[in-house]
């Protein structure tokens, strides 16, 4: 019976710490607001447009998209970025041509449309903002010769 | 009845009537033109379900709609032109548009798709015509400040204004999406180069 008490005692103490020392440190992502309060707004970031594109890294790296891609739509039928981009009509806007690459399919044949496996631009083919990096990095790329 | 009698009666039936003909001018004219101002509205356009459910949607997505500054271009300001008699010249030729309404042509999103180009071609065949009217009652390449565009809209720009290019040369689908097999469909047809 002594025992019994002593535990109970003993587990009701602990677990009137356990919050506290739990919490100690630890933040929701969200922070540490009440939950009906609304969650922090961040900062909008502004969009990096580069004239002439980024400076690339590597060789193969797909370079990152130096304009506005938000009037662009990338669906089954259309893909706006092609206006500009695709074999036939870069010349005339003033864009670059995509990559040779993209017009190859995986057995290496040679396609006159572009490649299904390059029609979702946007998964390699990214717009950069101006946030500093959160973690540091040692990165270095390599030399380019233009 | 002498010649003076007859005169004087004259001229007290013609005061009446001649106000009753300029009251009645004004309500039939004033009713036609709330009428024709009624059906000139973004609420008017989207009452049928077929462009509410397919043009609509994809405007919502667009500039046109929903902006930084908060100006928007609503269905007739693109596709009805300003000028009155053009508008009324416009308004008859959608007789044709409440037939096929009738028969049903585009009441299914599948239809819609069908027949989507050749509508698109319609509206690229006429902007085309009209040097873009209806973009440049809004826009004027005069009032655009180019330092402060985007250098690919600048460079672009500039060489329509030499070329004697019109908007819609350049500027399809900007507030719907495109139809598939536009771009060959637009060349063939000498809309686009
Ligand atoms: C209205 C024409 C136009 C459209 C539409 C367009 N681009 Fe571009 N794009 C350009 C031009 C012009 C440049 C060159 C800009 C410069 O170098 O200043 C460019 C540059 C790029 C580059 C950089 C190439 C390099 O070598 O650095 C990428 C990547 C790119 N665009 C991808 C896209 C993608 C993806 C889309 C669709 C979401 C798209 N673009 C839509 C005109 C366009
Ligand atoms: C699977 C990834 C991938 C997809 C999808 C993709 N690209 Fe690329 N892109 C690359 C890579 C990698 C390069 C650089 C190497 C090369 O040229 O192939 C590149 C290069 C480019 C370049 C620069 C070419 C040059 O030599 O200056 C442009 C412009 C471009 N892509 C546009 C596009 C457009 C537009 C689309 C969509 C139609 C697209 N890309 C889809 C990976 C991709
Ligand atoms: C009722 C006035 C009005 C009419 C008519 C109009 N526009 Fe616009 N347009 C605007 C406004 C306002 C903006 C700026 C929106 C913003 O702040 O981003 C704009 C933005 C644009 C843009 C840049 C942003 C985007 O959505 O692509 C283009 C391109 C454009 N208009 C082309 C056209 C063309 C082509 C036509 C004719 C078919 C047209 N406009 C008709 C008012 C109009
Ligand atoms: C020779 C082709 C061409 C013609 C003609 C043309 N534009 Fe453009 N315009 C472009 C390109 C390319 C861009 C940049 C990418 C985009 O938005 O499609 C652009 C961008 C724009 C923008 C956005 C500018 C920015 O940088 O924010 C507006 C607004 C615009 N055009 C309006 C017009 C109007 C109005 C007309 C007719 C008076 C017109 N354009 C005629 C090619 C053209
Ligand atoms: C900024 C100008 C603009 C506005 C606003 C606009 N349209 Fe259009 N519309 C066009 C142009 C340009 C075309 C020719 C096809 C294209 O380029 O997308 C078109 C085409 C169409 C077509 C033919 C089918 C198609 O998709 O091409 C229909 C139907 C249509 N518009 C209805 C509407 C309705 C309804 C609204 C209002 C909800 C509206 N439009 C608002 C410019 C506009």
């Amino acid at each position: 019976m002594k025992n019994t008490i002593i535990t109970a005692t003993a587990t009701v103490f602990m677990l009137l710490l356990v919050p506290d020392t739990l919490s100690a440190g630890v933040e929701s992502l969200r922070g540490a607001l009440p939950l009906d309060a609304p969650a922090k707004i961040f900062s909008a970031k502004r969009q990096q447009k580069v004239e002439g594109g980024f400076e690339r890294s590597w060789k193969q790296q797909p370079p990152p998209i130096p304009h506005e891609i938000d009037k662009d739509r990338i669906s089954l039928r259309e893909n706006t970025c092609l206006k500009c981009h695709s074999k036939e009509n870069h010349e005339k806007e003033k864009a670059p041509e995509v990559g040779k690459s993209h017009y190859i399919d995986r057995t290496g044949k040679k396609l006159t449309r572009i490649s299904q496996r390059r029609w979702f631009c946007n998964q390699c083919h990214v717009p950069q903002v101006e946030a500093s990096p959160l973690v540091g990095s040692t990165f270095q790329p390599l030399p380019q010769k233009k | 009845m002498t010649l003076q009698q007859m005169g004087k009666m004259a001229g007290i039936a013609t005061l009446p009537l001649l106000i009753l003909g300029i009251v009645l001018g004004i309500i039939l004219w004033g009713s036609f033109n709330w009428a024709l101002e009624l059906t000139n509205t973004e609420k008017f356009c989207i009452s049928c379900h077929e462009m509410e459910e397919n043009v609509y949607q994809e405007y919502q997505e667009t500039g046109h709609f929903n902006n930084r500054t908060g100006v928007r271009a609503t269905c007739p300001d693109c596709h009805v032109p300003r000028e009155w008699i053009h508008k009324v010249a416009r308004k008859i030729r959608a007789t044709n548009e409440l037939y096929h309404k009738l028969m049903g042509t585009i009441d299914t999103p599948e239809k819609f798709e069908a027949n989507r180009l050749e509508l698109a071609m319609h509206v690229w065949k006429t902007m085309k015509e009209n040097d873009s009217h209806e973009c440049r009652n809004c826009h004027d390449f005069d009032s655009m400040d180019f330092e402060k565009q985007e250098p690919r809209s600048a460079d672009r720009h500039e060489e329509a204004i030499d070329e004697g290019k019109t908007c819609i040369d350049c500027h399809k689908g900007i507030a719907h999406h495109l139809p598939e097999g536009w771009e060959e469909a637009a060349k063939a047809a000498g809309l686009q180069d």
